[in-house]
């Protein structure tokens, strides 16, 4: 079977998508996926830090599309997941030693040997954004509850329609469900509402993602943490399961809910 | 933290979010139809220019502005009237009723 080629982007910097893409990523493999991450942000590689694989890397996406090296001498392993590897991106180059032609192509070999290709795009909506849409079977818009990372996700939302690709998908990251129950802060409804399109996922703001990035381990590889739990959940989403959206209740501390019941 | 702002009679914080999606949702009304604000400047000027020639409206108070929604974007105009000018003699037999202060296109 022929795998799927998911482009994750957002058009602001910053909110979360090679996060998101590693998660997802080591979600999707943890679920028995043949999965391969692929850092499409050329010039500015950082796929292969958030998912702690830096140190093995050779050769890389731009060294295969020229034909320095082959497609599985680039690919590298990830040793705690065996149906995880990661193509990353040349660091001493830019966006344009790849074209959108290339892209196709490259994921065209992707899709014979792995069951979900992740593509985490660069920021913006020039020539990397547009390198990284062209393959894509779906988008996943990545957005922060912020008023400048929905504009842009709009404008995005609007250049995917334009190019004839099917309707994408959310997910809201970094969401502080306190400050939503303060109405300090846009909810799940106000953003869908706003953007009009299906929602994947929302993922909490979790400090263990720093921690983990820290470390190069993705929070997905272990329960424990909200924000791994979330990718989790998108992941059997993507698989095409029912799973319903979390409502993040009762995540308040002690002292949140007890200024709630005076606020009465 | 609210009983404590209570407690020491400050007032509650607003509540930012509604703001933030008013404000998205004029400002994306506006990306989407690729219209700025000049532009809108633009079509209120004209706006008051040609209702003006019918009604005397209070100028400086109308405001011109957009807002989007699942279903539709709006053009939103509130344009206060002081009163209706007195007919032209060819349009006097078509005397038309004060219009509602508030019109949506």
């Amino acid at each position: 079977m022929a795998g799927r080629i998911i482009t994750l982007t957002s058009g602001k910097g910053g909110v979360g998508k090679t996060t998101a893409t590693a998660n997802l990523g080591v979600a999707l493999a943890r679920c028995a996926q043949r999965v391969v991450c692929v850092d499409a942000d050329i010039g500015l590689r950082n796929l292969d830090v958030v998912m702690g694989l830096e140190n093995r890397i050779v050769y890389d996406l731009v060294d295969v599309v020229e034909g320095r090296a082959r497609l599985r001498q680039a690919l590298i392993k990830d040793k705690r997941l065996p149906e995880l590897q990661l193509l990353p991106a040349a660091q001493t180059r830019d966006k344009s030693a790849v074209t959108e032609k290339q892209m196709i192509k490259l994921c065209e070999d992707l899709r014979k040997e792995f069951d979900f290709i992740l593509i985490d795009s660069p920021a913006g909506i020039e020539l990397g954004f547009r390198n990284s849409i062209a393959p894509a079977d779906e988008v996943i818009i990545v957005v922060t509850p912020e008023v400048s990372a929905v504009r842009d996700a709009d404008r995005v939302i609007g250049l995917i329609e334009a190019s004839e690709k099917p309707a994408p998908r959310l997910i809201i990251n970094r969401l502080r469900p306190a400050m939503v129950r303060r109405g300090e802060m846009l909810d799940t409804a106000d953003i869908l509402e706003v953007l009009a399109i299906e929602l994947l996922g929302i993922v909490p703001e979790d400090e263990t993602i720093i921690t983990a990035t820290n470390k190069g381990q993705p929070v997905a590889l272990e329960n424990r943490s909200p924000a791994g739990g979330a990718f989790m959940r998108i992941a059997r989403r993507l698989m095409g399961e029912d799973v319903p959206f979390q409502t993040f209740e009762d995540s308040s501390g002690w002292l949140e809910r007890l200024s709630h019941l005076f606020k009465r | 933290m609210n009983f404590l702002s209570r407690l020491l009679g400050r007032p509650p914080e607003g509540e930012s979010a509604q703001v933030a999606k008013q404000r998205l949702q004029l400002v994306l009304a506006q990306d989407r139809l690729n219209i700025s604000t000049e532009t809108l400047n633009v079509l209120k000027d004209e706006m008051i220019e040609v209702i003006s020639r019918h009604i005397e409206i209070d100028q400086a108070n109308v405001q011109v502005s957009m807002t989007s929604t699942t279903q539709c974007t709006c053009l939103i105009a509130s344009i206060p009237v002081i009163r209706a000018r007195s007919p032209a003699p060819a349009e006097s037999a078509k005397r038309a009723r004060a219009p509602r202060q508030r019109s949506r296109a």
